[in-house]
């Protein structure tokens, strides 16, 4: 009975400690956001009003809730247009990375078993070396006295420079070769399990190679290509450092915005009201997808 | 047939060169003995002198690692912690906000994290500096150490454990003497991770520091924007080298550490 009681309590202390600190570090961090969007810009440090600084306070202000900052989103064109060019590049970005990213994906799965690790390792290695190292290692590179223009210049295939950074190109390029690794290895891990005898049925009844791709690999790497376009497409919409280092003052992006919303207008309200609708838009379909993933695991 | 895998070489080897020459261009540049980074003009290792006699970049990387040392470590406690609940506890009281504060912050963007952890800063007075953006850290990586010990932990044969604690051994003693042995190259690989998210983190940081406690990855930004110069690629290449030493060294341990528990 001792022995019962002192498991339970070891459970409870295991269990309360991260979730305490979730809630501190989490949950009430994003209560505070939500309710600072819901103040009134203030010339003051720290710049807002505060709407309510005590419990006892929250009933008598509750009619003092201020929606300002939300109907500046909606009045403001720069906000809107943030979200669809946000919502535009990420999209770009993710199907550039299926195309470029499927083949390597295949090549990978069709490579000699042996050696597979260590090609699943080159892939990865990148993806632990800084960010900001592999953005930066691109401006060199794109920039019009750079790398590739002086390339292109010695070829004779352009006479005069192209202008890529600060152009979305630049951004595009930027995001596909940040996030090559997150496409490849979940299109990796279901093109290996695909049965090579179903390729073989599908060419003995005489399917040429590119239809029975599109009719038995593509249909069955689906899941991965899901899997692949959730995990680059999500982060992107959110990207900040490579719209700031790549692209220029036109290239719109909501995390652009928010940090200049912050870092320059002192607008800590309108940042936080942009936060607010950021996350809404992206983590509740993600929080509903996780919950329907694991109830189809637990199905199982 | 053969066509096919001359594709399939042609598309891995092109993968390769995209995934690498970028890289490969940074750390030849950083030899450059001119100060024009995209005009070679013979090799020198000035920069990297240059770079010994720069104190706000070696301040910056000492904040920078005594940050990922801190927040790597106590991170790998708490997702640790994190990852047996998520497993083996599948009842309890807000069981669903527990894993959804697992997981959302992984996809969040990383201003909307930076954000809403200097407000919580702000509103507690903390003063801001070295410890805010340590436990920033800290919070963000946990969630990462979680996910990869808990991928670990849902193969590991519970009855293990469980003759452990029919044999009288207290939960907390079984638990250390023999779970963790079996997870611990994951346990391992969490705490890399976590050491690296954080040693690479711009954002998160700059939101939520103070004076005095300028990162790395801020530094770096700061003369990014200013333009290309050969100290950056020399800083930039220090860091990828100790990244793939780091990584290398950890691959060959995890494998000892598979065989290890392989052979047990």
């Amino acid at each position: 009975m001792a022995e019962k009681e002192r498991t339970s309590l070891s459970r409870r202390v295991v269990t309360w400690i991260p979730y305490a600190w979730l809630v501190v570090f989490f949950l009430i961090p994003c209560l505070i956001v939500l309710k600072i969007s819901l103040s009134q810009t203030a010339l003051a440090i720290p710049p807002y009003e505060p709407v309510f600084s005590t419990f006892a306070d929250i009933r008598d202000k509750v009619g003092e809730f201020s929606l300002d900052s939300f109907a500046l989103l909606t009045q403001d064109s720069l906000y809107w247009l943030s979200y669809l060019s946000s919502l535009e590049i990420a999209a770009i970005s993710t199907i550039l990375l299926l195309i470029i990213g499927y083949p390597i994906a295949y090549g990978l799965a069709r490579a000699n078993p042996s050696i597979r690790p260590y090609l699943l390792m080159l892939i990865i290695l990148p993806f632990w070396t800084s960010f900001l190292i592999r953005v930066y290692a691109w401006i060199g590179i794109l920039k019009p006295e750079g790398l590739l223009n002086q390339l292109l210049i010695s070829l004779h295939l352009i006479s005069q420079p192209l202008a890529i950074t600060n152009t979305n190109w630049a951004v595009y390029i930027g995001i596909v070769y940040s996030y090559l690794p997150f496409m490849v290895l979940p299109l990796y891990a279901t093109l290996e399990k695909l049965d090579v005898t179903l390729l073989e049925a599908a060419s003995d009844l005489g399917a040429t190679p590119l239809k029975a791709f599109w009719q038995v690999t593509f249909p069955i790497s689906l899941p991965g290509v899901a899997a692949g376009a959730l995990l680059v497409f999500i982060p992107a919409v959110g990207e900040f450092v490579i719209p700031d280092l790549l692209g220029g003052s036109d290239t719109l992006m909501i995390g652009k915005t928010l940090w200049h919303e912050f870092f320059d207008n002192r607008d800590w309200p309108v940042a936080s009201a942009v936060a607010i609708v950021l996350l809404v838009a992206l983590v509740v379909p993600i929080v509903l997808f996780q919950n329907a993933q694991s109830r189809a695991q637990g199905a199982k | 047939m053969r066509r096919f895998s001359t594709f399939n070489l042609v598309s891995v080897t092109f993968g390769f060169a995209f995934l690498y020459l970028p890289i490969v261009i940074l750390i030849i540049y950083s030899f450059n003995a001119s100060r024009l980074v995209t005009v070679w003009a013979g090799f020198s290792t000035q920069w990297y002198v240059a770079l010994l006699h720069d104190q706000a970049i070696l301040d910056a990387a000492w904040v920078t690692i005594r940050v990922a040392l801190f927040s790597a470590t106590v991170a790998t406690v708490l997702g640790t912690m994190a990852a047996i609940v998520l497993v083996r506890r599948r009842r309890f009281i807000g069981r669903t906000l527990f894993s959804g504060m697992i997981y959302a912050p992984i996809v969040m963007p990383d201003v909307i994290t930076g954000l809403s952890l200097l407000l919580l800063f702000v509103a507690l007075n903390f003063d801001r500096g070295f410890w805010t953006v340590a436990l920033a850290h800290t919070s963000f990586t946990m969630c990462f150490v979680a996910v990869v010990v808990q991928s670990r932990l849902l193969s590991f044969d519970l009855s293990l454990e469980e003759a452990a604690l029919d044999l009288g051994a207290p939960p907390f003693r079984a638990f250390f003497l023999v779970t963790l042995p079996v997870i611990f190259p994951a346990v391992a690989a969490g705490w890399m991770l976590a050491f690296t998210l954080s040693l690479d983190d711009l954002v998160i940081s700059s939101f939520t520091t103070g004076p005095g406690a300028t990162t790395l990855p801020m530094k770096i930004y700061s003369q990014v924007r200013l333009g290309v110069t050969p100290e950056i690629n020399a800083v930039c290449t220090i860091l990828v080298a100790l990244v793939t030493i780091g990584v290398l060294i950890a691959s060959v341990v995890g494998k000892t550490g598979m065989r290890a528990t392989e052979a047990a």
